[in-house]
């Protein structure tokens, strides 16, 4: 008898429990759809992005990271943009410039219309004031996990004198001039890197921009980099709640189209997976590198799909340490026995390009006029025999548990390679790792290791900047030593202006296509996902994507 | 009470000491170079060989463990190789999102797992029991990534007719769009402090899934042992004795079964709070929390000496400190611990 009363307790109990909760589920979504249509006072909504981590700092001259740089693009602009869909230089802050034809002087005119997020005044001064504080960095800030693009690309700093920055000089109010003391043909190419946003003067200084205390092993921050950067972008910086998210706001008096949406939200989440159930739930608007296996579903439940330009390379490379491969023949059989189509159907997104040297076809020296090596398996064994290598046995190396824009699946690719190899009698032994730091560790620091898959996604549209990165030098990756490529490359980059850098560079990579380092395979095509509501998103090859033509329907 | 407090904190300083120093050659000995992690794919030789002396790679062991320890003793933990953010501030950072998730998983796990366990030893023998320890089994072994994605799936974005019970959000600790301020960084508290109620339901309701998932082992375990202790107690001479004595069957449960079966309880909610701060590593990955258990994971896969160091040890540090606050506990439930 007490026993039945109970369990009708417990039944009852467990009842309304679970009436509570439809309920709550419920009211809930009308919660939910209310929040979505954005409040009453705010009228063009917000635009929630997910993205894979948080950003290093605000200022972006301190970062080289994607993530940092894709907030940068919103709150800060520089003298030179690109043109949207493309990775070609574009006005932007300057309306146009001109390079003198030693290379070294390059004089912009600036828009006359712009202000800083802080009501200052953008002028000739100010990029002036910009460049000076590069140039004139000491100690700490002088290090390449701080400011890796200024190094990198200007060589050197004031009180280093190996830099290649001369002056700069406000002729007037808009004009600014450059000096360089060695002539850099990718100089307007580089000022499109968020590393050279121009940034309020009087912010720079209030806020003691260049203050980073510590050790250089212990970088501690300004205020002006975690709390104040000031630009003239469409969007202006409102808070950052570390590792969870940056919030934006739109600045009603950019120069340009202000922007649709009221507030930018970029979120924090590293797992790719939880990018994706992010969306599906609505919780977010939209998120970058998008896995290939989740495009069509993603697709058929109704979300949208934009595709980058592929501004990268994927390539098969072989090390010749490696006595075999050292043989050209052996290097030109592998290269015949892949299915470049067959790679891409099996294991690369839609839409990806089939590779016929180390760069894309929008950077200058992209030449139809290389070396090909069809899809031709007796040709291959022909080789094989003739090198005296049928009985050809090679490591094979590739990465695990790693997703690249340029590589998103690599086991997949690995697979597809392999048995195209094996088809033409060479036998395969399979060496996987995790990617970082092991793979890296493994094919780039190190002699061990046969034929890798990796790639590179372009930083700014610059030739050096694919082939001089792979080709530049002898190194372990590909175990090769070629005075001729390397000299070659030496001079092409020290060449005043593009016009005469492009032939350079397409003998170069006619020179490459002949001795075969690796195989190039593709140019894999990167996406982004969104919400039915999201459009005016224009995504970009070099990812200069700025968000004042995004807008959110309800 | 207070010297055996006392007398504990003094022994956890050599526990920690030596906890350091296999902490340093560990993570030292996993396979990589840091350098070459820092730097990324296209790294130089020479950029190589500049952060390897910059951060000390290159001295000998004990050299790079006393200035490890030097610093430390300065209260100096260091920072992140790989953002440069001191590993106090990341601390301090992810620590609120952690500690809510941990307090709401034991809390889940405690409070469904005691009473379950208590009723299935009650009802020894019956298809009850056998269904509770039946799913406790199911609990123990299930993968908590597998079992986070399946609550995801079910409900956060919801499937086919079970549409309905999809109400809860998939990532994070707050609904993005959502402004509130957080002067204590716990969302949920937060929410109360400023009266944002709809900022700590929203909270509230982030934590569900993450504290399920995480909760699931502990409650299992917490399900098993409970009803092992009440069986045990139930057959003790003075629940007999107090049963002849014709006390009642509830006074009798209260005061005799519960209390005295709740000493190993304790003991194994205590230990499972130390074992939930390494259950966050997956957990906080999977649902995007971003707390001490993620930024762990990311410092473990980028090879983050210092921030991996410092993490280990304020978490050992935590574990002791549970591990205090259960034998102080003890006293309170058992005074035959307290005499000795």
């Amino acid at each position: 008898m007490r026993r039945t009363s109970r369990s009708v307790r417990a039944a009852a109990l467990l009842g309304a429990v679970a009436v509570a909760l439809a309920g709550c589920a419920d009211s809930d979504r009308d919660n939910g759809a209310g929040a979505g249509g954005g409040g009453g006072e705010q009228s063009g909504g917000t635009f929630v992005f997910a993205a894979s981590s948080d950003p290093v700092a605000l200022d972006p001259a301190f970062a080289s990271d994607g993530e940092t740089f894709r907030v940068a693009r919103q709150i800060f602009e520089g003298l030179v943009g690109t043109e949207p869909g493309t990775a070609d230089p574009a006005p932007l802050l300057a309306e146009e410039w001109e390079t003198s034809d030693d290379g070294l002087e390059t004089t912009f005119t600036l828009r006359e219309d712009v202000q800083f997020h802080d009501g200052e005044p953008f002028n000739a001064e100010a990029v002036c004031f910009n460049f000076d504080r590069w140039h004139n960095w000491t100690g700490l800030l002088q290090s390449e996990n701080i400011t890796y693009y200024y190094g990198k690309i200007f060589r050197g700093y004031a009180d280093t004198g190996t830099g290649i920055y001369e002056s700069c000089e406000a002729e007037d109010e808009f004009t600014a001039t450059i000096t360089l003391n060695a002539p850099f043909a990718g100089f307007i190419q580089a000022m499109s890197l968020p590393a050279f946003s121009m940034q309020s003067p009087a912010a720079l200084e209030e806020h003691d921009a260049d203050n980073v205390q510590g050790t250089e092993d212990d970088v501690r921050f300004s205020a002006y980099a975690t709390e104040h950067p000031t630009g003239t972008g469409p969007f202006v910086f409102e808070s950052w709640e570390r590792g969870q998210q940056v919030t934006l706001a739109r600045f009603d008096d950019y120069w340009g189209e202000v922007a649709q949406i009221d507030r930018a939200i970029v979120r924090t989440i590293s797992d790719g997976n939880a990018r994706r159930q992010a969306l599906q739930n609505g919780e977010i608007d939209g998120y970058d590198l998008v896995a290939p296996g989740d495009l069509q579903s993603l697709e058929d439940a109704g979300f949208q799909i934009e595709n980058r330009a592929p501004f990268n390379i994927l390539y098969l490379a072989m090390n010749q340490a490696v006595p075999e491969l050292a043989d050209i023949r052996v290097r030109q059989a592998i290269a015949h026995a892949i299915d470049k189509d067959a790679v891409i159907s099996q294991s690369l997104p839609e839409g990806s390009e089939v590779a016929t040297q180390f760069m894309p076809d929008t950077v200058a020296g992209h030449t139809d006029d290389v070396t090909t090596y069809e899809f031709d398996q007796d040709r291959a064994r022909e080789l094989l025999a003739e090198a005296g290598a049928e009985n050809l046995t090679l490591q094979f190396n590739y990465p695990t548990g790693v997703s690249r824009p340029y590589m998103p699946t690599p086991e997949e690719t690995f697979v597809a390679i392999r048995s195209q190899l094996e088809a033409v009698g060479i036998t395969i032994t399979p060496v996987a790792d995790q990617w970082s730091p092991n793979y890296l560790d493994r094919v780039t620091g190190s002699e061990d290791h046969g034929i890798h898959l990796l790639g590179w996604t372009g930083d700014y549209n610059d030739s050096d900047n694919f082939v001089g990165v792979f080709f530049g030098k002898q190194t372990d990756e590909w175990g090769f030593d070629n005075p001729e490529l390397f000299s070659a490359l030496e001079e092409a980059r020290g060449i005043a202006t593009r016009e005469d850098q492009t032939p350079a560079y397409e003998e170069i990579n006619k020179m490459i296509a002949d001795f075969v380092p690796g195989v190039p395979i593709a140019h894999p095509v990167p996406s982004l996902a969104f919400a039915p509501e999201v459009s005016g998103y224009q995504a970009s090859p070099v990812q200069d994507e700025v968000w004042n033509t995004v807008t959110v329907s309800e | 009470m207070l010297r055996f407090v006392v007398r504990r904190l003094a022994l956890t300083v050599p526990v920690l000491v030596g906890l350091s120093i296999l902490l340093f050659l560990w993570v030292r000995a996993l396979p990589g170079d840091p350098a070459r992690a820092l730097l990324g794919q296209r790294a130089t030789a020479e950029s190589v060989e500049n952060v390897t002396r910059l951060y000390g790679f290159d001295r000998p062991l004990h050299e790079q463990y006393f200035t490890y320890i030097g610093a430390l003793l300065q209260g100096n933990f260091g920072s992140s190789t790989q953002t440069g953010q001191p590993v106090v501030e990341l601390f301090k950072n992810g620590f609120p999102a952690t500690a809510e998730l941990a307090f709401c998983a034991l809390l889940f796990a405690a409070v469904l797992g005691i009473p379950l366990g208590y009723f299935a030893a009650r009802r020894h023998g019956t298809p009850l029991d056998n269904l509770t320890v039946g799913a406790s089994l199911m609990g123990v072994v299930i993968p908590v990534f597998f079992l986070a994605y399946l609550l995801k799936l079910v409900f956060a974005i919801g499937i086919g007719p079970l549409d309905f019970l999809g109400v809860f959000p998939t990532a994070g600790r707050q609904d993005a769009r959502i402004a509130a301020t957080h002067p204590t960084g716990f969302y949920v508290l937060d929410g109360i402090l400023t009266r944002e109620w709809d900022a700590a339901w929203n909270a509230l309701k982030h934590l569900v899934l993450p504290a399920v998932a995480l909760g699931t082992i502990p409650l299992a375990i917490i399900v098993r042992i409970t009803r092992a202790a009440v069986l045990d107690v139930t057959g003790e001479d003075y629940v007999r004795t107090a049963e002849a004595k014709g006390l009642l069957q509830g006074t009798i449960s209260r005061r005799h079964v519960l209390r005295n079966a709740l000493l190993p309880v304790v003991t194994t909610v205590g230990l499972q709070a130390g074992l939930l701060l390494s259950g966050a590593v997956l957990t906080e990955t999977v649902f995007a929390r971003n707390g001490l258990g993620s930024t762990l994971f990311n410092a473990i896969t980028l090879l983050d000496y210092p921030v991996l160091q410092g993490f280990i040890l304020a978490i050992a540090l935590m574990y002791a400190l549970i591990n205090l606050t259960v034998d102080v506990l003890y006293g309170v439930i058992d005074p035959r611990v307290r005499v000795s």
